[in-house]
């Protein structure tokens, strides 16, 4: 790639990452290609679909539309980085194992970081609620149902 | 029914632990060592001479390692295989000559990285001749300007079938009436883009491949593209493929990855990007407008249908054109209708080809004869449900042939209308619907009734193309018991999010009497995989699920003779029990599954004679219908089973916006023995949310120069979750005949149905405004045109 790097430091689901990076590159190709955690998705790039949605600073955002060097300083959480410390599942995480909230798994990644985001400001959300934080999430399998049943299910169980 | 320990049972998915946690491995997360990426550069005409490529300032730059044009590409490959019989519409990946599309790809430029790539590809500079294009398929039919010249016409296919007495049933029945309805141009469009990586290992000689791919006979084309023996093409079926739906064929890019694999040395990607993935992928749907023509009675009996319906495959075709074949095995829908004319016309224009779409075309021909009854209904001033039942086949009369030659297997229709009528409490819903239009709103209630064929065999192919032979349509388990007892099924085709590792191995378990939480399932590659044509048409809960209860039932077998040859009795005195064998009446009597599987394993000497050592066990399964040729008519058994679908769907449009909201959704479904009801339910969910954008949002619109206006999310739209309303579905059981457990195919539910009862729906809404919209997507604007329309009358 052309031009200057950039030197960047991102914490990185509790680790702290430096790099020497482009301008010109997304965070999502900087936490796929670069730092290997393939968890997050590219489905349109053009900040729609959701797939590559992920936590910076606790607040769910588009991989896609922001670049590597925008992310320098802050605190960046991908689906790797839900688990429990202890790496089991998270209550969200098993929540859409059992109300089956996911099929192809290719936006799953992303709904799990919206709905997380929405979790954790509100941990016991309305329908409408759910909705609406997993409204900028396209999913052609599930026709959300289950996923909203899982959210549901999450905010139960964590209560 | 309920005597099954482990089938119809609550039972999380065995994929999911990987998906949730991020460790899924799609085609995108495949990084080989020294791998290239391929930038395509797109033709902007819809159609044009390529006059001349010059790409020395690409091949210069650094990072840069080739540019590969369609001189090259085409001189060097094989043309894609056709469904029909069209030898001259020939297609490669890379246009040579002629552009027939815009988007079309013209060249393919390898770099270090995709952004290398990218920035290559624009300095390729092409130079274009345009060319008149044609875009609208009435005008593509008079011929004037061609796609393909050499074609001689812009006509794939056509062919007028009369089953049964149409002529006698038009001119004896009380009325007709014949309209127009139109299917817009949609597609699956899953979230991950189509990819592929090719890696060519020079001292094997064998190419090998990774894709998110659903394709029959893909390595077969794939190799025979390349002009390699099938043997040198090695398929990885261990991908998660990020949905698909009846799209992901991909076979152009594979043979581009392919080529430059081999060519170069060196691994290749090609990921889509979204523009190429809705441009230049060839994954367009289904774009059909139907001239639909009933004969029926006062009393409402339907006696007649003739349906023409106009398919715009766009430039090229792969399979596509058969997609107006497969609903012919359900052309009279769930009714009793003994006449039936078919009128099938696929149509080339200049716009981004056509591929499967979830249905394979049922969807669209469910939507045009449920308009019918509907129209029908409305003719004679009938209501809509007493319509449909009284024409609706009964339950006593299955197995039931259709005009068209298929046999439906079982039903039962009224009690499925009946349960979701009663679920949706229809008479409040009514008055609800009442107590709306007082309000001032518009609010309409939507039914249909309708089929999912499934079972998938491609008896299309015979029918549309004399040419072609394929009677059979197989699909294939491997089971295997290791000794230390544990078990694994191989199956032979990569997966997007249908849950066949989890089919698997509910099947196994259920057969065998173990824990299907412990049994694995993996995926054999092409070298090593036994026949397979993929999770298509439907099929794989009956023809995957019959392999694998097959398979299962010879390790069974093997484990009784195993105990019958060392207690010397008769396996017909012995009892399977939770993999244990003992002598009926004598428990204490008894080999173990771990005993009997050390003997099979290691004591050639307790074997009985002619038994294989070891344990494992193959099951190769045809179609439960078999497969035949069609007669001269053209009536063929098309799919073994038949599912049916209910829905009742209440919409409100907002008069002053015309936005229509749905306010209520009630699925009846009826698809046999469900395997893993979450799963079934699952994708019925998923099918009416996609059946909801194709009919009211989702459009691959074109400009009249051809070139598409909604290339990106922002104006093709995918409904959300705030356009998706929540959802009932009422299910019931009839379980098949023809297959293990009674199970019938899901994996098309809720997508057959749902276009047709929101455009019904919808209609009703604009019924007391006297207006229509028989075109589909009804969106927004169409809508909104509508109650212009019926102002400017008042």
């Amino acid at each position: 790639m052309s031009g200057t790097l950039h030197l960047i430091e991102v914490d990185v689901n509790g680790k702290r990452r430096v790099a020497q990076v482009p301008a010109r590159l997304s965070l999502v190709d900087w936490l796929r290609d670069e730092l290997r955690l393939t968890g997050t998705h590219v489905g349109c790039e053009h900040g729609v679909c959701g797939a590559c949605s992920v936590m910076l600073d606790g607040e769910a955002v588009r991989a896609c539309l922001m670049y590597a060097v925008q992310a320098h300083g802050h605190r960046v959480t991908t689906v790797e980085g839900l688990a429990r410390p202890d790496g089991t599942m998270s209550p969200l995480q098993d929540a859409f194992c059992e109300a089956h909230g996911l099929q192809c798994g290719y936006c799953t990644p992303g709904m799990l970081i919206a709905a997380q985001a929405l979790l954790d400001a509100n941990p016991r959300p309305t329908e409408v609620e759910i909705r609406e934080a997993i409204g900028g999430n396209l999913c052609r399998c599930t026709g959300y149902q289950q996923i909203v049943e899982a959210v549901r299910l999450a905010a139960l169980r964590v209560e | 029914m309920s005597s099954y320990r482990y089938i119809g049972k609550g039972r999380r998915a065995k994929e999911h632990p990987r998906f949730v946690t991020g460790r899924g491995r799609y085609v995108a997360d495949i990084a080989l060592p020294g791998m290239k990426h391929i930038a395509l550069v797109a033709s902007p005409h819809a159609s044009a001479r390529i006059a001349s490529i010059r790409a020395d300032a690409a091949r210069a730059k650094p990072g840069v390692h080739y540019v590969l044009t369609g001189e090259e590409f085409c001189a060097h490959t094989d043309s894609l295989l056709i469904g029909v019989d069209a030898p001259k519409v020939t297609r490669w990946a890379l246009a040579r000559g002629l552009v027939r599309y815009a988007g079309e790809w013209v060249a393919a430029v390898v770099a270090d990285s995709r952004a290398l790539a990218e920035d290559a590809a624009e300095l390729v500079e092409v130079d274009y001749e345009p060319l008149p294009q044609v875009v609208d398929p009435c005008e593509a039919l008079e011929g004037r300007i061609l796609v393909h010249p050499e074609h001689g016409s812009n006509v794939l296919y056509r062919r007028k079938f009369v089953w049964g007495p149409v002529e006698e049933a038009f001119a004896g029945a009380d009325h007709r009436l014949s309209f127009r309805a139109s299917w817009g141009r949609s597609a699956t469009v899953p979230i991950e883009t189509f990819g592929v990586v090719a890696s060519w290992d020079a001292g094997t000689q064998i190419l090998d491949i990774w894709a998110s791919i659903q394709m029959p006979k893909y390595p077969d084309q794939t190799a025979r593209a390349l002009r390699l023996p099938g043997n040198a093409v090695r398929v990885h079926y261990d991908v998660d493929v990020g949905g698909s739906y009846g799209v992901k064929r991909g076979i152009k890019h594979t043979a581009l990855a392919g080529y430059l694999a081999r060519k170069l040395g060196a691994p290749m990607r090609l990921i889509e990007d979204r523009l190429e993935n809705m441009r230049g992928g060839d994954m367009q749907g289904p774009d059909r407008a139907f001239d639909l023509q009933a004969a029926f009675d006062r009393d409402g009996t339907i006696r007649g249908l003739r349906i023409r319906a106009v398919d715009d495959v766009g430039a090229y075709a792969g399979r596509s054109p058969l997609q107006l074949g497969k609903p012919i095995g359900a052309i009279c829908g769930p009714y009793r209708i003994p006449a039936i004319e078919y009128e099938p016309v696929s149509v080339m224009t200049n716009k981004t080809p056509q591929e499967a779409v979830r249905g394979f075309g049922q969807s669209p021909t469910n939507f045009a004869i449920e308009r019918t009854v509907d129209r029908v209904a409305q003719y004679l001033g009938m209501d809509r449900i007493e319509l449909r039942k009284k024409n609706l086949i009964r339950k006593d009369e299955f197995p039931y042939l259709i005009p068209s030659g298929s046999t439906y297997d079982s039903g039962d229709f009224h009690t499925v209308l009946d349960k979701a009528l009663a679920v949706a409490t229809y008479p409040q819903l009514l008055v609800l619907r009442d107590q709306m239009r007082k309000a001032g709103k518009l609010a309409g209630i939507g039914i249909a009734t309708c089929l999912e064929p499934s079972g998938g065999n491609s008896a299309f192919e015979v029918l549309m193309n004399p040419k072609n032979e394929t009677t059979t349509w197989m699909d294939s388990c491997l089971v295997r018991v290791d000794l230390s007892g544990s078990i694994t099924g191989v199956i032979n085709n990569s997966s997007s999010g249908q849950g066949h590792e989890s089919l698997v191995s509910t099947v196994l378990g259920e057969v065998l009497e173990r824990d299907p939480g412990a049994i694995r399932v993996v995926r054999a590659d092409s070298l090593t995989a036994l026949p397979s044509n993929s999770p298509v048409g439907s099929r794989m809960a009956i023809m995957l699920g019959g392999a694998a209860a097959g398979a299962a039932k010879r390790i069974k077998q093997a484990l009784l003779a195993i105990a019958a040859h060392n207690f010397e009795c008769s396996p017909d005195d012995l009892e399977y029990r939770g993999g244990d064998v003992s002598l009926q009446g004598v428990p204490s009597k008894k080999l173990s599954w771990d005993q009997l599987v050390e003997i099979a394993h290691r004591k050639f000497h307790k074997l009985p004679g002619g038994l294989e050592p070891g344990l494992q066990a193959k099951f190769v399964w045809e179609v439960p219908t078999g497969g035949g040729l069609p007669t001269a008519d053209g009536r063929i058994q098309m799919y073994p089973c038949y599912a049916f679908e209910a829905h009742v769907v209440l919409v409100e449009i907002d008069p002053g916006t015309a936005k229509p909201s749905i306010r209520s959704y009630v699925c009846g479904h009826d698809c046999g023995v469900m395997i893993n009801p979450d799963i079934v339910h699952g994708m019925t969910y998923g099918g009416i949310a996609h059946g909801i954008g194709a009919a009211l949002y989702e459009k691959f619109a074109y400009t009249t120069e051809g070139q598409l206006a909604s290339g990106t999310f922002m104006d093709y739209l995918i409904p959300s979750a705030m356009e998706v309303p929540g959802m009932t579905i009422v299910d019931h059981c009839t379980p098949s005949p023809l297959t293990e457990f009674g199970q019938k195919g899901s994996g098309e539910a809720g997508y057959l149905g749902a276009p047709a009862a929101i455009a019904n729906a919808v209609n009703d809404a604009l019924s007391p405004l006297r207006v229509s919209i028989e075109a589909l997507p009804m969106s927004h604007h169409a809508i909104w045109s509508a109650l212009k329309e019926a102002k400017s009358r008042i």
